[in-house]
């Protein structure tokens, strides 16, 4: 079976005023459905210019990406982008308002059932009593909770979540963590997650790819992420494992 | 190695006699100075009063007629017909300067947004022409256009275009760059992704160009008329202003500027202070 998702040596530059960037470097990977990808790495090794890339937002210096065959080319919504941003729901609208704009805009769905598919989405992340709520009302977990009913209420290809915990308090965090991933247990949707903490890496994902800095380079692949656990303290050793590795050059270079 | 232990404390059992005051209801009278338009009214009333004191005070109606004075005069000419359609001949004039002004406004930032080189332009044209006072054209636009509204509606446009494109621009340059990317995630473009995301996403900013705009549109038009008056034979309030000081009518002069404030206040109390309240302080882009 193709994969779902297919990024092949890709090579990703960026201009800044005064300088070309070198964000990634002939990273190649590929996500299969209902896997939950994880790029994992500090910052500085391209993991948010490639979730971009993927998402449409630039185009690869070389190397192909594909999205069930084709070539990505533009952002669309066939691949919906989750925010570490607050600001990324739509101040003027109502969470309801909020979770359907995205269908109604693509005209996927008649105004009717656009409605009745966005709030039973709101019901799955527990936000029906702020139904009708504007966002700044909202504290940064639900707004997070949000942006995620209202990407799954499009049933993507593939779901791109940059970061979108990061900006939570450790309590809001892991209990986003564990509504994730129940959504994924009920739904089994494919999403390519990015973050720079192992342990989200090891909690969300089942598999990890691990990326080396500046530029950014593939390190190492972790598969069967979701073997391990935290009671037996086979997770705890994994994450060992991965900061070693992560940070094995930087204690060498010192 | 010890354990931690967990050390349970009933707070709410043993204070359940006394209930903890969590809120108090405000008096009545600090709801009402809580109310801005309370407050405003306070300052307005305030204002006629030392009006009303210094006026009687003064004692010369060719000068400076008593508030009371000014107020039955209005009475006067608002019931025999003449300032409501003093009014409504400047009011006219200005719609039509202003839906010219913000129509045009709209197109020089849409081009603004779309390419780099209309950026420019439409950066280079505010600098040089937003410090330019309106009134500054009217001899020229009477030279163009004649004696009537045509002049007017054209130092209109001056004044209500600039202000409103400049902040417009600065609005949707100020929109977030997530939001932007949101929008095109949903595949708008062109036009929608403008009035799908832009115009809302920067109303606060594109509300204060049209306020100031507004502003700018009415003493502007209350100037000009004054300069040259009345065509057609039917002025506007800048003539009704200018026609009572040659008669000498000083309480009908105060009349005539109170009716210039008081439709400013209205404006801006009313209709863009409502705008407000169902647009940016309900979405919390502006408290």
């Amino acid at each position: 079976m193709a994969a779902l998702l297919d990024v092949s040596d890709v090579t990703l530059r960026y201009k800044t005023s005064s300088a070309v960037v070198t964000a990634t470097e002939r990273v190649s990977f590929s996500v299969d459905r209902s896997d939950r990808f994880v790029l994992l790495g500090p910052s500085g090794c391209g993991k948010s210019t490639l979730l971009k890339a993927v998402g449409g937002y630039m185009r690869p210096s070389e190397g192909k990406m594909r999205i069930n065959g084709r070539e990505i080319s533009e952002p669309g919504a066939d691949r919906m982008m989750i925010f570490q941003e607050f600001d990324q729901l739509l101040p003027w609208k109502t969470v309801l308002e909020n979770v359907m704009f995205p269908l109604l805009m693509t005209r996927r769905l008649p105004r009717k059932d656009a409605e009745a598919r966005a709030r039973s989405y709101i019901e799955k992340v527990s936000l029906t009593r702020v139904v009708d709520a504007y966002p700044h009302t909202l504290s940064g977990g639900m707004k997070q909770r949000v942006a995620i009913a209202r990407g799954m209420a499009m049933e993507p290809d593939i779901l791109l979540m940059d970061e979108p915990f990061a900006a939570l308090d450790a309590l809001t965090r892991r209990t986003c963590q564990d509504e994730l991933l129940q959504l994924w247990a009920e739904t089994k949707f494919t999403v390519l997650f990015v973050t720079h903490s192992i342990a989200e890496a090891i909690k969300i994902g089942n598999r990890i790819l691990l990326l080396s800095p500046h530029p950014g380079r593939v390190k190492a692949e972790v598969v069967d992420v979701d073997k391990v656990s935290a009671e037996d303290g086979s997770a705890a050793r994994l994450e060992k494992q991965i900061h070693d590795l992560l940070f094995a050059d930087a204690v060498t270079a010192h | 190695m010890g354990e931690a232990r967990v050390l349970l404390r009933d707070a709410a059992a043993l204070d359940a006699t006394v209930p903890a005051e969590v809120e108090r209801k405000l008096t009545v009278l600090e709801l009402l100075w809580n109310d801005g338009f309370v407050r405003k009214t306070v300052i307005i009333i305030f204002l006629a009063a030392a009006w009303e004191i210094y006026g009687t005070f003064l004692d010369n109606p060719l000068l400076f007629p008593t508030f009371h004075d000014t107020i039955l005069t209005m009475f006067d000419k608002v019931r025999d017909g003449t300032i409501p359609l003093r009014a409504w001949a400047s009011l006219k004039v200005l719609f039509m300067g202003y839906a010219a002004g913000i129509a045009l406004a709209a197109i020089f930032t849409i081009l603004a947004i779309s390419t780099r080189i209309g950026t420019d332009f439409l950066e280079t044209v505010t600098a040089m022409f937003n410090p330019l006072p309106a009134i500054a054209l009217l001899p020229l636009a009477l030279i163009w256009f004649g004696l009537g509204n045509g002049s007017l509606v054209f130092v209109l446009i001056h004044s209500v275009l600039w202000p409103v494109a400049l902040n417009t621009h600065s609005g949707f340059k100020s929109v977030s760059n997530t939001l932007r990317m949101v929008g095109r995630n949903y595949g708008l473009r062109g036009l929608p992704y403008v009035a799908r995301i832009l115009i809302p996403a920067a109303f606060g900013s594109i509300l204060t160009g049209l306020k100031i705009g507004w502003a700018f549109a009415w003493r502007t038009l209350i100037a000009a008329e004054l300069v040259f008056g009345v065509s057609s034979g039917q002025g506007g309030l800048g003539w009704f202003i200018f026609e009572n000081r040659n008669l000498l009518d000083i309480p009908a002069v105060f009349a005539g500027l109170l009716t210039v404030i008081v439709i400013g206040l209205i404006v801006e109390n009313l209709i863009f202070r409502t705008i407000e309240r169902n647009t940016v302080q309900k979405w919390g882009t502006q408290s």
